[in-house]
């Protein structure tokens, strides 16, 4: 099947109005009588089905945790990007579109980056208008701060909480429509296959996760908004449950899966402690608004470090390489987080780590603390050279830009980050990659959406702190609302979808057999076994610093791995009971599949672009060497790979991009 | 560190359930609470036997999915972290650690260490909301100015997490800290005023419907709170809903 992106004809700031203008709509009638199926209920999946219940649609929510407001969007710290331009520095919608598509390293659509561009500052309205409370000015106006990547102040916060925030927000709107009987809610269930009824997705297969049941849910629609997949990593940034079941089964069913290579590493998470770890813990990058990353200039100050002979705060300014700033002047410690990572990783490996596990930087807040304080007793009319009164002052204001993010820190690390530099290193946050869709957000399977971090659409190969807020919610609000209906105009007179039907009864079947499967196994290994060691395979292999010898090796592991998985694995207790084993065995079967196709995708695409970093795609020499070299003549486009079977048999289909309004560039940040 | 955990086991709602002891070596300090339990599960797994269930999710501390009456505590012993953010260094070698669910009768158990908190979300449904559709066409974003402190009040109450930490600390499972945070949110900013009578009152009787108990001004909830939600949005709530009484 040839991939079909239905992007809009005419000039790129008209293609969203037109399109609305011109598609299909449900009138309101008619949108009683439709059924949506949402599945997951972070950003994406919460706002999409409140504004679907909104417009009049029947929508029936899914989600594994025991309420919506647990999903994961909630741990998302800094930020929301919209171009409002508030702060009059010179920002636009075009810049916006522009600084995303470059940070993407120009391997995003750009007809999707200029619309979640365009829609961006509705977002802003729409939450404010919901209540929620956004930092402001003492004027009574929002407050704005500045993110990696860019040059101007565009990102809307709540604190370290802004995920939370705006998640509760979204949450606030599906209460009020749950409130009304238009979303039914469905906690503690997971989606465990998409039933597909003349090649048209309607309906999904669930597991009540407290009794066990196997459930069938038909609908017109079904939309994923389930969240990204870096848990194949097994330590990640994400939550213990985040998982690729529901978008891996809709691959399964037919929808292609773009670009699994494209991952990001987030530069500022606290350091790996020991093999006891069950998951990282992000650092919010607005910390890097502030912070100055460094690690001592002398090896002999790295050995007296680690033998906790030497503090951090012993070092001299002149033995301290703060070499973010080193390298790329102009953007300095915001630089992209891609590139970040990678410095970091560039310095560990040389051997100037600063834990005992020689894999943590510093992140250092001294220079900020006086700055501040400084600024503070200027206004107070205090005496500016009282060291003691500046550092005071000036931690009362990083306490209230940072507060919950360094008591976080404190609670983990047991170090106070106030008086002493924060030990950081790059982890797993987030996937570029995911389901492919086309401009209406609908996968390859007809009536099957996808929305938020599980889709590939809008990052390229690097996302920019705060727009994964922005996409969630652009998706879920603004965008598939519009769009569905579009498809959904065609079903008015379909009635109700009956689940019983051989279609339904074949998933079923066929999701019943795997669970007994899993309890019946008596194996001798736990999941976590396996989770955990096709983890270090990706870590190892497929992780911030990519070659051929290393990826090839990871497709035999992981092939291996999951065949030893599927003898040996162990499950305790029954079906029909609450079983966290039996809900992560599931998970991790889907896992070993698609960590082979990345590895996979990671092999074929042989250039070095955003969080894909190839060792043979390099700048060779100049003023760039040494950094990574992207190959647009061969590699401008999204890989969308078509299930087949085994991931070794799965068939790439290229979406070619084009690129008619920005020029492309070696990206510089120097 | 070697430690004796006394667990409460419950196979499921039916289920009368009771402490079983299990002993646990080799704990590092730097394990947080959860690790720990992980490692337990480990063990079980391994030895046949079943884990303990519980509930967890993000792992810092802002999901609110996990809970653990630990030492007699909501979160346990350390102040302003729940359960994922409690380390292990927090108890010493050779510690007896009680590990109970949660406990209210609006929280009935599911298994083991897991309950059932909808009644939140039920609450929430009943007027946890500003009735604003998303068109798209809402007023600009700062059209109306909101005093900085009126609008970070609102933020700091805006901060629940909704674990159930204040019912299970308080001796009448009152769910008022909880309500009133929510409450207080919207009643702090302009967005919020004009449900503001229809929301505490809805909002109140649905908790009340839900078998919480009433405030007596004893401020274990505060004390136990991971994310230190303030007694006086209990204060905020109560004014409101005199306010919204007066107006019937």
């Amino acid at each position: 099947m040839a991939l079909d992106s239905k992007i809009p004809q005419g000039p790129l700031a008209d293609k969203w109005t037109k399109h609305k203008n011109t598609i299909d709509l449900v009138n309101p009638a008619n949108k009683r009588l439709i059924d949506v199926i949402v599945v997951g209920t972070g950003l994406a999946g919460g706002s999409a089905a409140a504004t679907l219940a909104e417009l009049g649609y029947n929508v029936k929510a899914f989600c594994f945790q025991d309420s919506p407001r647990r999903a994961h969007s909630i741990a998302a710290q800094g930020g929301i990007n919209a171009a409002k331009n508030y702060q009059g520095d010179g920002d636009s919608t075009y810049r916006l579109f522009y600084d995303t598509v470059k940070g993407g390293d120009y391997r995003s659509r750009e007809a999707n980056v200029y619309r979640l561009a365009e829609v961006s500052a509705n977002i802003i309205d729409q939450c404010v208008a919901q209540g929620v409370p956004f930092a402001r000015e003492y004027g009574g106006l929002l407050d704005n701060r500045s993110f990696g990547g860019v040059l101007v102040s565009r990102t809307f916060y709540a604190a370290g909480q802004t995920g939370q925030q705006l998640l509760l927000g979204a949450y606030s709107a599906m209460n009020r429509q749950i409130g009304r009987g238009k979303i039914k809610m469905y906690n503690r269930h997971e989606m465990l296959d998409v039933v597909k009824v003349d090649g048209k997705a309607r309906g999904i297969i669930t597991r009540n996760l407290i009794t066990g049941e196997i459930e069938r849910h038909s609908a017109h629609a079904v939309v994923l908004g389930t969240g990204g997949y870096g848990n194949v990593f097994f330590l990640s940034t994400n939550a213990m449950g985040s998982n690729v079941t529901a978008a891996w089964k809709a691959h399964k069913r037919g929808a292609y899966f773009a670009n699994p290579c494209y991952t990001q590493i987030h530069p500022t998470c606290i350091p790996v402690s020991g093999d006891h770890q069950s998951k990282l813990t992000l650092m919010s990058e607005s910390l890097r608004n502030d912070g100055r990353i460094w690690v001592p200039k002398h090896i002999k100050d790295v050995e007296a470090i680690r033998a906790k002979k030497l503090k951090p705060t012993q070092i001299a300014e002149e033995d301290r390489d703060y070499y973010l700033e080193r390298r790329y002047p102009a953007f300095g410690n915001l630089v992209p987080r891609d590139v970040a990572s990678r410095a970091a990783k560039e310095r560990c490996d040389a051997g100037y780590g600063v834990n005992a596990t020689g894999e943590a930087v510093y992140l250092d807040f001294a220079s900020a603390i006086e700055r501040y304080g400084k600024e503070q007793a200027y206004i107070k009319g205090l005496d500016g050279n009282d060291t003691a009164l500046v550092k005071k002052l000036g931690q009362e204001v990083v306490k209230a830009k940072y507060g919950n993010l360094f008591q976080m820190y404190f609670k983990i690390v047991d170090e106070d980050p106030y008086e002493t530099p924060m030990m950081i290193y790059p982890a797993v946050h987030y996937t570029m990659g995911g389901v492919w869709v086309d401009y209406n957000l609908m996968t390859t399977v007809p009536g099957l959406y996808c929305i938020g971090e599980a889709n590939f659409s809008d990052h390229g190969a690097n996302r920019l702190g705060a727009s994964a807020l922005m996409q969630g919610l652009a998706d879920g609000y603004f965008v598939l609302p519009y769009t569905i209906g579009d498809y959904l105009s065609d079903d008015i007179r379909t009635g109700p979808i009956s689940t019983d039907t051989k279609e339904f009864e074949e998933a079923e079947k066929s999701v019943k057999e795997k669970l007994d499967f899993f309890i019946n196994n008596e194996g001798k290994h736990s999941v976590d076994y396996f989770h955990k060691r096709l983890g270090k395979i990706m870590w190892n292999k497929v992780g911030m610093s990519r070659n051929v010898k290393g990826l090839t090796e990871a497709i035999a592991e992981i092939k291996a791995l999951r065949e030893q998985f599927w003898k040996e694995v162990s499950v305790p207790g029954t079906n029909e009971e609450l079983n966290e084993e039996l809900a992560k065995a599931g998970r991790v079967a889907d896992f070993l599949e698609l960590g082979e196709l990345f590895a996979k995708d990671a092999l074929v695409r042989e250039e070095s672009c955003g969080g894909h970093f190839r060792e043979d795609s390099v700048e060779l020499d100049g003023e760039q060497k040494g950094e990574a070299l992207r190959n647009d003549e061969d590699f401008a486009y999204v890989a969308a790979w078509e299930y087949k079977g085994e991931p070794s048999d799965a068939v790439l289909h290229k979406e070619e991009l084009e690129f008619k309004d920005i020029e492309l560039k070696q990206r510089s940040y120097k | 560190m070697n430690l004796t955990l006394k667990i409460w086991r419950q196979k499921n709602a039916n289920d009368k359930g009771k402490m079983v002891d299990y002993k646990i070596s080799d704990v590092s300090p730097d394990m947080s609470f959860l690790e720990m339990l992980d490692v337990l599960n480990e063990q079980l797994i391994n030895s046949g036997d079943e884990p303990v269930a519980f509930d967890h999710d993000c792992r810092e501390g802002i999901c609110g999915m996990c809970s653990l009456y630990i030492n007699g505590e909501a979160h346990g012993p350390d102040r302003g972290v729940t359960t994922c953010q409690l380390h292990m260094r927090m108890f010493k070698d050779g510690d007896t650690i009680y590990i109970e669910p949660f406990r209210a009768k609006a929280f009935p158990v599911i298994k083991d260490l897991v309950v059932d908190r909808s009644a939140f979300d039920r609450i929430q449904h009943a007027g946890g909301f500003i009735s604003v559709n998303t068109s798209g066409n809402t007023i600009d974003a700062n059209a109306i100015p909101v005093n900085k402190q009126d609008a970070d009040t609102a933020f700091e109450a805006a901060t629940c997490i909704g674990c159930g930490a204040c019912v299970a600390s308080c001796k009448n499972s009152s769910a008022m800290l909880f309500v009133g945070a929510k409450v207080s949110q919207f009643a702090l900013l302009p967005q919020g005023q004009v449900e503001a009578t229809d929301r505490v009152m809805n909002m109140v009787k649905q908790m009340d419907e839900e078998g919480f108990g009433n405030c007596t001004n004893t401020g274990a909830c505060e004390v136990e709170c991971p994310k230190g939600i303030s007694l006086e949005n209990i204060a905020r709530m109560n004014s409101e809903y005199l306010k919204a009484s007066f107006k019937g």
